[in-house]
């Protein structure tokens, strides 16, 4: 008997009885069906946080200065400045995976401009940043490294600053803005970030060079750097030897012995982003433990109702083996009815799923995406449901004695 | 002599239930040639039945020998004997045993599917046996729509469709009326002028008479085997119309 005329009647079969066949696989479409829909928003939530990741720039490190140990009180991270300007330098020149570094100050700033205040954080840095962080313009464009080193009086805006003090963003660019009441003329607009993925509003910013910001609006701390440096390297993999490469290099030059602790931190945002990542993949991991136990269930549903089937069936079986049928015929017809139910139930699932998903995104939306993998591993999961569950009536009904079957009433 | 197309020899058969053995059949030896219509008959615990399951390959004798077509097959195992069945033997039964919710057709087909006959084949194959038997007419008929009799026919054109070299029929007119019994009779008839070889086991002696062999069973034993001069079930049917009710 080959396998086309098999399936045939497995579905004609199946076909008899509709109402129970579409009974038996419900547990296996509302298993499938729920795991598919909750994978979809789960992994739609982890692609929000990539996509969130992205925008502050990935294959990012943020070098800050360590925390200052007196008479046995430490401060946080950055309570005193330990990071020189010399070592911006020394990053960009001595190392092998670093392809591109900043400064990046921070103080919070009051800013006039059309006759409106407004507070915010000015931010002193160097051209490169805006690469780093994956910055893009409006409106105008960045300042260069000769408005750094000549300390030029030029800013650039961020969208809410330019919403706080402008009606239009397009009237910002010329104008003149006074930070801490010193002029500075306005040369460009950001494209909006929105959100950051700290909860921030990263459009809530000034930029200045930093040469400008150390002598106008921070003062007094000389050699020493009082902000942060951010590092770029090409690859996820170039960020993690950077960041080797940088303690080695930074430890040397601030002469620390081996038993003191850094002076500084490097951290990435790769890491921040993988521990957010981990929550949802634990989520993912439990709602696969969820489906398993759904397809159990369902496949639970699937063999008893296959054991009916052979009870309600001896005499055709009885009958088919009479005629011809090897044992081996009559196990694989009832292993590929119990398979046919169960794959049913498990595109159904998919169909419910795919449904439920869709709904969610257009009602409330939600971000979800549907991974084919899971889509494919719903189905031949279901599918084996099916092998499984359907072995044990199908050995049963292959090892009927003809004669009995036949007289079986 | 023609060589014998079955073959048993000293067949025994025992049956141990609850501790208890049955000797169903205690050496039974039959030869039949080809092209021979022979009736088994015997009351109910007389080993008929038993004596058609082994013949049909369904079940395996105790002790004893038994050649089909020249092959041995009292030792072969359950698939095996399954080919056997579905190349060598045709089945008729008594509750006709069709698929339900199944055409004609498709019930006639299922022999080939076992036997691995490409679907198109199966078709015309089936359409033949069924004209054969007179259904040519009522190939999208389930066991439903059709009389006992039709059905009946159904199951000849089933046993015959693989080209069989032995039909087994058991007890193939105990669920008809007089008449349907006669016409189903004058089926087989045509069939054994076929060369077919037909071996039918029944309880009614009227039924006996269309065979030309007679084999009466006793308690696991042949107790005569006769052959006799069938009447013609053609006849009969021309006469049933004019003589009893």
């Amino acid at each position: 008997m080959n396998l086309f005329s098999t399936f045939r009647v497995a579905i004609l079969a199946l076909l008899l009885n509709k109402m129970r066949s579409f009974l038996t696989v419900l547990g296996i479409i509302i298993g499938v069906g729920s795991v598919i829909a909750m994978v979809a928003i789960g992994e739609g939530a982890k692609a929000e946080v990539q996509r969130a990741f992205d925008k502050m720039g990935t294959n990012l490190l943020v070098i800050r200065s360590g925390s200052a140990q007196t008479s046995g009180v430490r401060g946080g991270a950055g309570s005193q400045p330990t990071l020189l300007w010399t070592d911006v330098d020394a990053i960009r020149k001595e190392t092998l995976y670093v392809t591109k570094v900043s400064p990046s100050l921070r103080q919070n700033v009051q800013i006039l401009g059309e006759g409106k205040n407004w507070t915010t954080s000015a931010e002193g840095t160097t051209p490169e940043y805006f690469e780093i962080r994956n910055w893009t313009f409006q409106y105008g464009g960045p300042f260069n490294e000769q408005d750094v080193t000549t300390k030029a009086k030029v800013a650039v805006l961020g969208g809410t600053v330019v919403d706080n003090l402008f009606g239009n963003a397009a009237d910002a660019v010329g104008s003149t803005v006074r930070l801490n009441n010193v002029p500075f003329e306005v040369i460009g607009v950001l494209s909006r970030k929105g959100q950051a993925a700290t909860g921030q509003d990263a459009d809530d910013v000034v930029m200045v060079p930093a040469g400008t910001f150390a002598a106008k609006v921070q003062g007094g701390l000389r050699q020493y750097l009082g902000g942060s440096i951010y590092v770029g390297a090409a690859t996820p993999e170039d960020t993690r030897k950077a960041q080797a490469e940088i303690t080695t290099l930074l430890r040397a030059r601030h002469k620390l012995r081996d038993d003191e602790p850094d002076d500084f931190t490097v951290s990435s945002l790769a890491e921040a982003a993988s521990a957010r990542q981990e929550g949802t993949e634990t989520m993912t991991r439990l709602l696969a433990g969820i489906a398993l136990v759904s397809l159990l269930v369902g496949g639970i549903g699937i063999m008893n109702i296959m054991l009916v089937s052979v009870t309600e069936r001896t005499r055709e079986i009885g009958l088919r083996m009479a005629i011809g049928a090897r044992p081996g015929d009559i196990l694989i017809q009832f292993v590929i009815e119990a398979v046919v139910l169960a794959s049913v139930g498990g595109l159904l699932g998919v169909g419910l799923g795919f449904g439920v998903a869709t709904y969610l995104s257009s009602e409330f939306g939600w971000a979800t995406k549907i991974d084919p993998q899971i889509v494919a591993l719903a189905l031949g999961s279901s599918a084996l449901v099916g092998v499984g569950f359907g072995l044990y009536p199908a050995h049963k009904a292959s090892r009927l004695d003809p004669i009995q079957a036949l007289r079986y009433e | 002599m023609t060589e014998p197309i079955l073959e048993a020899t000293d067949l025994v058969k025992t049956y141990t239930m609850e501790d208890v053995e049955v000797r169903a059949l205690r050496g039974v030896s039959l030869a039949v040639r080809p092209g021979e219509f022979v009736s088994i008959m015997g009351t109910s615990g007389s080993g008929k039945s038993t004596m058609m399951n082994i013949l049909g390959c369904l079940d395996r004798p105790t002790s004893g020998s038994y050649k089909l077509a020249g092959k041995e097959v009292s030792k072969l195992g359950r698939g095996d004997l399954a080919t056997v069945r579905n190349k060598v033997l045709g089945f008729v039964f008594q509750s006709f045993n069709l698929l339900a919710r199944t055409s004609a057709q498709e019930n006639v087909e299922l022999p080939m599917v076992y036997a691995g006959v490409p679907a198109g084949e199966r078709h015309e194959r089936a359409i033949a046996s069924l004209e054969k038997v007179g259904l040519g007419k009522r190939l999208d008929h389930t066991p439903a729509q059709l009389s006992g009799g039709q059905q009946q026919r159904v199951a000849i054109a089933r046993a015959i469709v693989n080209r069989p070299k032995v039909i087994l029929a058991d007890e193939p007119t105990g669920n008809l009326d007089s008449r349907t019994s006669i016409e189903i009779m004058a089926l087989f008839q045509e069939l054994g002028r076929s060369g077919i070889t037909i071996v039918l086991v029944t309880h009614e002696p009227d039924i006996a008479e269309f065979t030309s062999r007679v084999v009466m069973m006793r308690d696991g034993k042949v107790l005569s085997d006769v052959t006799q001069n069938p009447t013609d079930a053609r006849a009969a049917l021309a006469n049933y119309k004019e003589g009893d009710a």
